[in-house]
């Protein structure tokens, strides 16, 4: 290898930062969980690519769930039924049953830190319906997510943020981790992590590490998310040999804007919005006799596409459809959907007011991520036991697996993760700690070189392939192959070409061999990252032969055998792929909820 | 829209080889879905990876694309590409340290943000419920909670341009009128406090270039406004 000598004298100038614990990422699960740390004084580091307040957890709209009953009756065992049946029953229901009964009290805790919550009347926070949430198990919609008008993920990371300037968080603003460090017994020491202002490399060596890195929708043409959301969390995990769990399920939001994919809530049909086709028909009542626009997430945007099929799209190329809330008025929505009047003028050139937003199912969210347990612990398949944590690693918010989101999440559902299982996961943190079971563990020798391995790689490719070039290939083949409806001969056409596309990934090349804030450099990086995720999501979706939530496939049919395509006796599972071989393994999911007086939530036939 | 050629003007500097800053003459093809500045950076960055910008959520919420575009400062994301004159003239955002072409270092900024103690204070032990606050006085935050710290309007402000280490700013002034202005605050005599001092309130001249630029159409002045007749209320 050419660049062995430069390598060593990198190698060299590595520097060496000790900490407690250290957290990658700095949205809503980071900043929840660094709170724990801070708080109970472990020296802690939180890294993150971008200014906190700049993460993802922004773009948040509608809410998030709480059954706090503001104004209407609620009870945490019936979001429990809502989000065991929106799993499609692949969601643990131990992890589930957790995550709904901590729902008010991480809210409250949100309140108190000066969330602006939108106000009852009696000065309660205000709480709006949502998709797929209802009361008494599945009767009628349920007023449960609780919101900021419609900047609820806004006003959520700019208070944890500010809970965190005055609990003296130490944060690296604007540095990239590159790799996890595991020592020859699988311990979890802490990542390798580029400073992108000056290029250079460090170790960050802890007792604990915490990723917190968000989703990856961007391995998706289309996307609602954020250029940022490159899954650098998962990336780094499969690399360090750790499995992914069921990365086939992702959601497609119903209502992304028409061709930029900007998210626009589904809190708009929570305050009351309708979906039409090209005829005017309000064709969710089809579909959804019950819930009608807020059945979940996977049933809308399934409707919408078989509309568009069918030719009651809207449009010249008939290829969206369109999301009517001409009939609230103004006041309302200045008052609870300013945010989404001001998106729908500036990217679909449509005031919602008095005209209808033309809509198109977008890619939004991974149910799967890296396995955790819903104390936040990384768990693994070891020694014949299926959940075994892996010592000083944690893992919470959207690049985690609880698993509470199934086949299919609910909306609000994911800001209520990443409180509930950052709290936990930094709960988990300074217990493990204060019971003595994390200690800093000697690095390795070659705990930098990974990483400065695939430095230097890009500093001397000469021949391959342009990162922006590549990266689009790997968006199309997702787009094409693992989209909302799947079938069984693009998908294996598809394996095909993400495989390939892999290949390619392995050598591209940047021009852009500057030190400083070298955003060729990062993006190829942060490439590396997508294509394990790509991967993981075409070999795991390949292999599921049925249909469940988001993944219905055309060779798993709705059947008095197989109600939804679903076929519990074989694949009522877990997927857990693996990326050193592309193998996968399969774990039981958790049928028995957390506390032992609590009624598993029988399996059923999903219908909204 | 169709296919169109533009004819841009970008600050490009790269401390690793460029002895001094220039402009660079870029022309670039846009597709019909390239709508916004940011869709044509992107674009300029596919054919030259050197090009240095922040960028993130691409919808106007998370404050990373802020620049000086034709002479405003402005949210690439938010910006239609075909609304501005050509040549496009793009600079990192005025008065911070330049890192490296559109990305400037943003420490006084922040510094400035984190000075205002940009946090709910109130030591009262919480109730076992949420805080009680009327719809009315939740309405009060509207315009100042929705503020994405772009630094838009503070780099707009000629007393920041002189001042940034003494004068807050005007994001970190609306900031803290934010919380002087909810009810669940208990701080607002410390932080008047904090502000009582010739630079750190007193150097706005309401010049309100800053209300000009807000991309999230808030009005720091008159933020800075209420905490000025405050202050006067307090002290008669």
């Amino acid at each position: 290898m050419g660049h062995t000598d430069s390598l060593e004298a990198l190698s060299v100038n590595v520097a060496k930062r000790t900490f407690d614990a250290v957290i990658v990422g700095a949205g809503g699960a980071g900043l929840r969980a660094a709170l724990q740390l801070s708080e109970a004084g472990l020296k802690t580091a939180v890294l993150t690519k971008v200014f906190p307040t700049r993460s993802h957890t922004v773009a948040a709209q509608g809410g998030v769930a709480a059954s706090l009953g503001n104004s209407t009756e609620d009870h945490w065992h019936w979001h429990m039924y809502d989000t065991v049946k929106g799993s499609d029953w692949l969601g643990d229901q131990d992890s589930i049953e957790f995550m709904v009964r901590k729902a008010n009290e991480v809210v409250i805790e949100l309140e108190h830190y000066g969330m602006p919550f939108d106000r009852t009347d009696a000065g309660k926070i205000y709480q709006r319906p949502f998709g797929g949430h209802s009361m008494n198990y599945g009767k009628a919609p349920v007023m449960r997510s609780c919101a900021a008008a419609d900047r609820t993920g806004h006003a959520m990371l700019h208070a944890l943020y500010q809970r965190n300037v005055r609990a003296h968080t130490q944060f690296f603003v604007e540095w990239m981790a590159l790799d996890l460090i595991r020592d020859a017994a699988g311990n979890v020491l802490g990542v390798t992590a580029l400073e992108l202002e000056t290029g250079e490399v460090s170790i960050f060596h802890a007792k604990a590490t915490v990723f917190a890195t968000g989703g990856a929708g961007r391995i998706f043409y289309s996307s609602t998310n954020a250029f940022t959301n490159t899954g650098d969390g998962l990336g780094m995990a499969a690399r360090a040999g750790i499995p992914l769990e069921d990365m086939e399920f992702w959601q497609f939001h119903p209502t992304g804007v028409a061709g930029a994919g900007v998210l626009i809530t589904e809190g708009v049909r929570g305050e009351g919005g309708i979906l039409r086709n090209s005829g005017g028909e309000r064709f969710m009542e089809r579909y959804a006799p019950n819930l009608k626009d807020l059945a979940s997430r996977d049933v809308v945007s399934r409707s919408m596409v078989t509309e568009i099929n069918e030719g009651r799209g809207c449009g010249p190329h008939k290829d969206h459809l369109l999301l009517d809330i001409t009939h609230l008025s103004p006041e309302v929505i200045m008052k609870r959907l300013p945010g989404i009047r001001e998106i729908s003028i500036r990217f679909a050139g449509v005031d919602p007011i008095k005209a209808p937003i033309p809509v198109v199912p977008t890619a939004h969210y991974q149910m799967g991520g890296i396995p955790t347990n819903f104390h936040g612990q990384v768990i693994v398949p070891k020694d014949g036991n299926l959940r075994t944590p892996v010592p000083g690693f944690y893992a919470a918010g959207e690049c985690g697996c609880a698993s509470v989101h199934g086949a299919n999440r609910l909306g609000t559902n994911s800001l209520l993760d990443l409180l509930v299982f950052g709290k936990s996961a930094g709960e988990s943190v300074v217990a493990d700690f204060k019971s003595g079971d994390l200690s800093l563990k000697p690095l390795p020798a070659d705990a930098a070189e990974f990483s400065l391995a695939r430095l230097a790689r890009l500093e001397s490719q000469q021949e391959g392939y342009a990162v922006a070039d590549t990266r689009l290939a790997m968006q199309r083949v997702m787009q094409k192959h693992a989209g909302v409806f799947r079938f069984n001969d693009l998908l294996k056409e598809g394996v095909a070409a993400i495989l390939k596309v892999a290949e390619a990934a392995k050598s591209t090349i940047i021009n852009d061999k500057s030190r400083v804030w070298n955003t060729a450099r990062q993006d190829a990086l942060e490439l590396d990252n997508q294509i394990e995720v790509a991967k993981a999501t075409m070999i795991s979706a390949e292999a599921r032969k049925e249909s469940r939530g988001a993944h219905v496939r055309d060779d798993a049919p709705d059947t008095p055998e197989h109600p939804n395509g679903r076929d519990d006796q074989n694949w009522l599972k877990h997927t857990l792929w693996y990326s050193a071989d592309n193998h996968l393994e399969y774990k039981p999911v958790q049928l028995k909820p957390m506390s032992d007086d609590v009624e598993p939530i029988a399996l059923a036939k999903r219908t909204y | 829209m169709s296919k169109r050629t533009v004819q841009f003007k970008i600050y490009r500097y790269d401390p690793d080889k460029d002895e001094a800053p220039y402009m660079q003459d870029i022309e670039v093809e846009l597709d019909p879905h390239d709508v916004k500045l940011l869709d044509a950076l992107v674009k300029i960055k596919a054919k030259d990876d050197s090009l240095s910008f922040r960028r993130s959520c691409r919808e106007g919420v998370c404050g990373s694309d802020a620049m000086n575009v034709n002479g405003t400062n402005a949210l690439a994301c938010l910006t239609d590409v075909d609304s501005l004159a050509q040549p496009i003239v793009l600079r990192p955002l005025p008065g911070l340290p330049v890192i490296r072409d559109l990305i400037v270092d943003m420490t006084q900024f922040f510094k400035q943000y984190h000075s205002i103690k940009p946090y709910l204070i109130n030591d009262e032990p919480p109730p076992e419920r949420e805080r009680l606050q009327t719809p009315e006085e939740r309405e009060e935050l509207n315009g100042l909670y929705e503020c994405i710290l772009c630094a838009c309007c503070s780099t707009a402000c000629p007393s920041f341009w002189w001042n940034p280490d003494k004068f807050v700013g005007p994001s970190g002034l609306l900031n803290a009128y934010r919380f002087i202005a909810d009810t669940r605050d208990r701080a607002t005599n410390e932080r008047l406090d904090n502000l009582e001092d010739p630079y750190r309130l007193f150097r706005c001249h309401t010049i309100m270039s800053c209300v000009h630029v807000c991309p999230k159409s808030l009005n720091p002045t008159r933020a800075i406004g209420k905490i000025k007749d405050l202050m006067v209320r307090r002290a008669v």
